[in-house]
């Protein structure tokens, strides 16, 4: 019987980040697929954290992991509120048509 | 009290004049400035008696300046017989000129100005002539240079005008520079700037050497020369004269005062003052003598042929001026003083007729188109008659005594530059008279060349400009006749009481009284020989002179346009100063200083900025990538640093 251990989470967690990162960079559509991207990999990292904290039978990193959560969770609300004021502004979302900041 | 009282009315006057004159008016600007200065003659005339007749000479010891290690340098008032000479000429003249500014600048709208800037002059004249030390000397040398910048510059809307004071200006700064260099170098020989000292140490250091780029050089030699230098910038002496004639722009009296009687001789003032320390440098003597003899000739062969009444005046003032260098020369100070003194009257004299000519012909100053004027002018024209006499050494006029003893010691230095500034001498004192009378035969005689409208405006020139005229005739008429005694004859010695040192082996002014009677006699019979040629040229067969200008048209050309100085000095230093600023302006300024400079840096920053910009896509994730790959790197970084 495999035991699960903490390399297995950490491979987990790394493939979740990896995901995450190419999401960001393949996507040319959509700006909401970039948060969901990001929030991937911001969950990726929370994994790794309640991992650790399993490890080292240390409860602060759950208890962290909590906080990081509510706070991922108001900052993609911020994020969707953004972009639905972008779309108002601009008429459209797609990550191609998002470069104002070109110099 | 009338020592400090001379030299102080003129600035105090010329305070009034030129800070409260828009309060109290013209009139009394005129009146301020000309009593002051009428004051200060008074008291001249006093020190003169004093100092040069009683032997009492003084120094009143004003304020200390500088004291710094072995600098020591005091504002005090030197009087001795060369001061209270020079005293004389400035206040009497400049007073006469004051007097005589009342009425020629009648017409002009800014009077209090003018006044101002004469008494000005007269001050900073008076500072020079009584310095104590060569700093003070030097103080008044600068501050003759800016009343002269002021005034020549005085009618400043025109551009001629600003053009020739800055053209004196720069010239002048040519000369002051050597002056400069020569203070130094005494003050390097001696330690001291004070005359006093100076003349004491002289002697002892008569054969010091200096060692100046490996080479040995005569100490006092090198001193003499750079002092000369400044001299011949002031004193206009070839090489540096060209600022004179175009100093003329100035108002007419300020060309009588500054230009012709006094500020002009201040070289030879200095030189004349300087004399305990020029003697022990015969080199120096030499290059004075034949700088002087050198500049006597050529400036006569110029007002030859000059066509503007006072450009030819001006030449003469040029030419004359080389009379008394070359006495220096041959060690004849006290000649040149005493040519100093009657030449400051009978061309004062001269200028001031030549205004009120110009006066009277509206403003006309071309003597070819005068002529037959003087039944209508015969105050003037007896006046000028009377300075031409003396300038061209008619005997028993001024100029006869002082000139012809100048020739005399010439001739008497018995050395190869005494004889060739003698016979360069009688060459000038030729055209000398020649142009003289040219000018007052094209003046005066003959047929009216202006026109009708012009010549019935011709009158005669109020009593406040004719009464000055007067009194310096009385000086060209009697200064040579009552002075030669006192200057060079046999009452010298005493008259001079040490004022002046020449050594015992140049005695040239002693053999002087000793010589041939054709020796004596020449300077008159070439005078009356350019008189009579004069007459013939322009007043019996007046076809002649244009037949010589155009059969030696070359020659001509030659010295209407002055030998080509300007031209030449336009060629070498003018055009290669042009250029090499333009150069340090357009590649050291623009291009160096600029370019690397403040553009450069400007220009980067934008280079720069527009290529890092090209890095901003605008594209978000670009920037979220370069931000992980910096994540990355840093992980990295710690990963294999950390332990």
């Amino acid at each position: 019987m495999l035991a699960i251990g903490l390399s297995h989470y950490l491979t987990v967690a790394a493939i979740l980040f990896t995901l995450g990162v190419f999401g960001i960079f393949l996507n040319r559509k959509n700006v909401i697929i970039i948060m969901m991207s990001i929030e991937l990999m911001l969950l990726a990292v929370n994994l790794n954290m309640v991992a650790f904290s399993s490890y080292l039978n240390d409860l602060v990193g759950q208890v962290f992991t909590m906080f990081i959560l509510t706070v991922a969770a108001a900052e993609a609300a911020i994020g969707l509120a953004i972009v639905v004021v972008f779309f108002r502004n601009r008429g459209t979302i797609a990550v191609e048509e998002i470069s104002q900041l070109k110099g | 009290m009338q020592f400090v009282a001379a030299v102080f009315l003129p600035l105090l006057g010329s305070i009034v004049a030129g800070l409260f004159g828009r309060f109290i008016g013209d009139r009394a600007a005129q009146i301020i400035t000309c009593t002051f200065l009428g004051i200060a003659a008074a008291c001249s005339a006093l020190i003169f008696k004093d100092v040069a007749i009683d032997h009492h000479a003084v120094t009143i010891p004003l304020l200390t300046w500088i004291k710094s290690g072995t600098i020591d340098v005091s504002w005090s008032l030197r009087f001795d017989t060369l001061t209270a000479v020079m005293m004389i000429v400035v206040t009497w003249v400049s007073f006469m000129v004051h007097v005589y500014s009342v009425g020629y600048m009648s017409h002009d709208h800014s009077i209090p100005r003018f006044m101002s800037y004469l008494s000005l002059f007269t001050f900073a004249m008076l500072m020079l002539v009584t310095a104590d030390n060569l700093l003070q000397m030097f103080f008044g040398w600068e501050g003759v240079g800016v009343a002269s910048y002021l005034l020549i510059g005085f009618w400043f809307e025109k551009p001629s005008a600003c053009a020739a004071a800055i053209k004196a200006f720069v010239v002048n700064r040519v000369g002051d520079f050597g002056f400069a260099l020569g203070i130094f170098g005494v003050y390097f020989m001696f330690d001291t700037i004070s005359f006093d000292a100076i003349f004491a140490g002289a002697p002892a250091k008569a054969n010091d050497v200096v060692t100046f780029f490996g080479v040995q050089w005569h100490a006092i030699t090198i001193c003499c020369l750079l002092l000369f230098v400044g001299a011949m910038g002031k004193s206009a002496q070839l090489g540096l004269h060209t600022c004179l004639p175009d100093a003329m722009e100035g108002p007419t009296p300020v060309s009588a005062l500054i230009h012709a009687a006094t500020m002009v001789t201040a070289g030879v003032f200095m030189v004349s003052r300087m004399s305990p320390l020029f003697e022990y440098s015969d080199t120096a003597l030499t290059v004075v003598t034949l700088v002087g003899a050198a500049t006597a000739f050529f400036a006569a062969t110029v007002g030859c042929v000059q066509n503007d009444i006072k450009r030819v005046i001006a030449y003469s003032t040029c030419s004359q001026l080389g009379y008394m260098f070359f006495a220096i020369g041959v060690s004849a100070y006290q000649a040149a003083v005493f040519h100093l003194m009657t030449h400051a009257f009978f061309k004062a004299l001269l200028f001031l007729g030549a205004g009120s000519v110009i006066h009277a012909m509206s403003d006309e100053q071309d003597i070819r188109r005068m002529g037959g004027i003087w039944k209508h002018v015969k105050l003037t024209w007896a006046l000028m008659w009377i300075g031409s006499l003396a300038l061209a050494g008619v005997p028993f006029f001024a100029g006869y005594y002082s000139k012809d003893t100048i020739l005399e010691a010439a001739f008497a230095s018995h050395s190869f530059a005494g004889q060739l500034a003698y016979w360069m001498g009688i060459a000038a004192a030729f055209m000398t008279a020649f142009y003289s009378w040219r000018l007052l035969i094209l003046t005066f005689h003959g047929k009216p060349r202006a026109d009708e409208h012009v010549m019935a405006h011709v009158h005669e020139s109020p009593a406040v400009m004719v009464l000055p005229l007067m009194v310096l005739s009385v000086g060209a008429l009697f200064s040579g006749w009552l002075g030669y005694d006192m200057f060079v004859g046999h009452d010298r010695e005493h008259f001079w009481s040490g004022a002046i040192k020449v050594l015992e082996s140049h005695p040239a002014l002693e053999h002087a009284h000793h010589l041939d009677q054709w020796v004596g006699l020449l300077p008159t019979i070439v005078g009356v020989a350019g008189i009579t040629l004069a007459y013939i040229l322009y007043m019996f067969v007046p076809s002649i002179p244009g037949a010589l200008a155009r059969t030696f048209s070359g020659l001509y050309q030659f010295l209407l346009n002055k030998w080509y100085f300007d031209e030449l000095y336009h060629a070498v230093f003018v055009k290669p100063a042009l250029a090499l600023g333009r150069g340090f302006w357009k590649g050291g300024d623009g291009a160096l200083i600029d370019g690397v400079g403040p553009d450069g840096v400007a220009s980067a920053t934008n280079v720069i900025a527009k290529k890092v910009a090209k890095l901003q896509s605008g594209y978000l994730y670009h920037y979220a990538f370069a931000m992980l790959i910096g994540v990355a790197a840093l992980v990295t970084w710690y990963m294999f640093n950390a332990r």
